[in-house]
């Protein structure tokens, strides 16, 4: 188990490494020119090149990605180039480890992004995951157990329909209707957990139920797909012939061995969303981790990009891990070597 | 004669589907007695299963149609409610299950299990049930039963596995157990273990058993009484003996002479029943047998393919039921059939 741990956290670190690597390539690659970008409207050769110091754009790029993996390892001071930071020393900035980079758009370290917005993309993951999981098995649940019926085709159809929205329209329609129009919600704004659960919530019931929406009708699929076939199975019959009450066949027998495989599924839907909902939290100006990298992406923000690129990737790396764990514990058949 | 402990009169078990009716179980009637077992012997798809999941009260809540009568200790338990048959389920009759992998929850100990059917039917503590449950296990052979009680079904062989459904399934200690194909899923060296083990159990539970299956090995080893399936209906019925060392009936001919015979003259070729069983939505009229038999040249004019023939006694034995136009079936059987299976069946019984 614990060699099984070591080894599974090294390739995650791999995997890390080679995502960061990739993305300087690729940064590069384009055919955009970010220094360009960077220096402004009127940009003077001299400046430009200032421009590329100051960023650090004028190193090779491996060096680039080994100055930044040192950054998160040991810790850095920007800007990269010793001879600029002798030159102007009022403009260094200490960066502790572990250091995600300097953003000069923002003027600020990719780690103060971070901790402003991660909050943001937790608290809506969070919350949009309690309500499309409550919602999903409990409409799974009762669609497998009314098989055939009205009851079963109108959760299924309605899902889909909903699921047939794109994000944006369901996103503004709440937010027009629920919070514009008919002033249900306060118009939501992100209140800071410590400030009190209640705004808190509040707040992100439209987001998350946004969120969840999208969710919602691949879960109340799978959820009754995997009842009915566990339901299906030869050890729900020896239940039954035990002559246990229909109730504790399908909450004792049936919906744990369903319950199982949407573990998987819901660790890796859970940490894809940890690393930002563009599209939900553009619509509702939510200033999470996935406005940050859309907006780190128009402004062609390698630092921020790279961090929150990072922080995504190890969320979807560790939820697998930890999925996998757990799965050990749910299912007695799996040994984790 | 008294009422018997198990009757089944005319049981049928229908499931509309859009094609028609399957007639999955067309008309069975049995009677069986404490510390007696009955075998019930055909080809898959013949209706053992359904059958005896209908005694069960399995079917109750799906779209199957039984009808008919099923008195268990004078209690006729297609009359009964479903919370009435539910405490009947398990208590006095319980099921045993062809492969006890599959039969298992995989998430849950073989104790838990064990322990829950007994708690279903007996009001007692946790700890109660866990030592009646351990009690069970030794008694059906599971070394170190304290310990292995917390074991996971996965972690049992297979052979284990059976025994501890056979636990599960004996707890409650039931007037009536259904073994369906028991030992199908085991290996041969661990089929005759399960088989001496229900056996023993049996004597000392004084159960009537039903004991479904297609090796007429094991119905000749385990069975008092015979009846063999086909096409959802009894087409032979009687007492073991009599009937695997006289069948009247070319479906059991059939049968017999399609196990090969280990003790006796392994020079006797197989000789396997051409055709594949009858379709359960749309039979064949008359006799359901009567593509596959070879014996329809002997009954005058075509009563085998216009004429369902009805069980009537054979020639020898009031008790011995047969279903075939055969005028002389005992006289084909002599001649023909009983040098093909030797003299094996007759011995083992």
């Amino acid at each position: 188990m614990f060699a099984y741990l070591i080894r599974r956290i090294t390739v995650g670190i791999i995997l890390l490494l080679a995502l960061s690597l990739m993305t300087f390539v690729l940064f590069f690659a384009t055919p955009v020119d970010p220094v360009r970008f960077a220096c402004g409207k009127n940009c003077t050769p001299e400046r430009r090149i200032t421009t590329e110091k100051s960023l650090g754009y004028d190193k090779p790029t491996v060096e680039q990605w080994a100055l930044f993996m040192k950054g998160v390892v040991a810790g850095r001071q920007f800007p990269a180039d010793p001879e600029l930071r002798a030159s102007s020393p009022e403009i260094v900035v200490d960066c502790a480890r572990p250091c995600f980079g300097y953003s000069q758009f923002n003027a600020t370290t990719v780690n103060e992004i971070i901790k402003e917005s991660a909050p943001i993309s937790i608290s809506l993951a969070l919350v949009a995951l309690f309500i499309w999981l409550t919602l999903g098995v409990l409409f799974g649940l009762l669609a497998a157990v009314t098989k055939g019926s009205l009851i079963d085709r109108g959760i299924v159809g309605l899902t889909l329909i909903v699921f047939a929205f794109p994000t944006f329209f369901i996103g503004t329609f709440m937010l027009k209707f629920i919070a514009i129009k008919w002033r249900l919600v306060p118009l939501p704004r992100y209140e800071n957990f410590v400030d009190g659960v209640g705004p808190w919530l509040l707040n992100l019931l439209l987001p998350a139920l946004t969120l969840a929406l999208v969710y919602l009708a691949g879960y109340v699929r799978m959820t009754r797909a995997f009842v009915l076939e566990s339901l299906s199975e030869d050890y729900i019959r020896t239940a039954k012939a035990k002559g246990l009450a229909p109730r504790k066949v399908l909450f004792k027998h049936a919906l744990r061995a369903a319950l199982t495989p949407l573990v998987t599924l819901v660790g890796l839907d859970f940490a894809s969303l940890l690393g930002g909902a563009i599209i939900t939290e553009s619509v509702f100006s939510f200033y999470g981790l996935g406005a940050a990298a859309v907006r780190a992406n128009r402004a062609y923000d390698l630092p921020t990009l790279i961090g929150l690129l990072l922080l995504a990737g190890s969320f979807v790396i560790f939820a697998n891990i930890i999925v996998d764990i757990l799965y050990a514990y749910i299912d007695p058949r799996v040994r984790l070597t | 004669m008294s009422t018997p402990f198990l009757s089944v009169e005319d049981l049928k078990v229908h499931f509309p589907t859009p094609d028609g009716v399957v007639k999955a179980t067309d008309g069975l009637s049995f009677t069986l007695e404490k510390g007696r077992t009955l075998g019930i012997v055909g080809e898959s798809g013949s209706g053992k299963s359904v059958s005896s999941s209908a005694i069960l009260g399995l079917h109750r809540g799906s779209n199957a149609q039984v009808s008919g009568r099923i008195v268990l200790d004078g209690v006729d338990l297609l009359a009964i409610s479903d919370a009435d048959m539910r405490a009947k389920r398990g208590a006095e009759v319980a099921m045993i299950f062809q492969d006890p992998l599959s039969a298992m929850h995989p998430y849950y100990t073989v104790g838990n299990q064990i322990a829950e059917a007994y708690r279903v039917h007996n009001e007692v503590s946790k700890r109660a049930a866990r030592t009646r449950t351990i009690e069970m296990l030794e008694r059906v052979g599971i070394p170190q039963p304290d310990r292995r009680v917390d074991d996971y079904p996965h972690q049992f062989s297979g052979g284990m596995r059976q025994r501890a459904m056979i636990a599960m399934a004996l707890i409650n200690n039931p007037g009536l157990l259904i073994a369906d194909e028991p030992t199908t899923a085991l290996d041969v060296t661990v089929q005759a273990q399960i088989l001496d083990l229900l056996q023993d159990l049996q004597r000392d539970f004084d159960a009537a058993v039903i004991l479904i299956t297609h090796d007429l090995g094991v119905v000749a080893e385990m069975s008092h009484d015979v009846l063999v399936m086909y096409g959802g209906k009894a087409v032979e019925y009687g007492e073991a003996k009599e009937m695997l060392s006289h069948p009247e009936m070319p479906y059991t001919w059939g049968l017999l002479s399609s196990v090969p015979d280990v003790k006796g003259d392994t020079s006797l070729p197989l000789v396997p029943i051409p055709g594949n069983p009858p379709s359960l939505l749309t039979p064949p009229p008359g006799c359901h047998f009567h593509p596959r038999c070879a014996h329809v040249d002997k009954v005058p004019g075509d009563l085998c393919s216009t004429e369902m023939p009805e069980l009537t006694p054979g020639k020898r034995s009031e008790n011995h039921l047969k279903r075939c136009h055969l005028p002389d079936a005992e006289a084909v059987f002599q001649k023909e059939i009983a040098a093909i299976i030797g003299a094996k069946a007759v011995h083992e019984s």
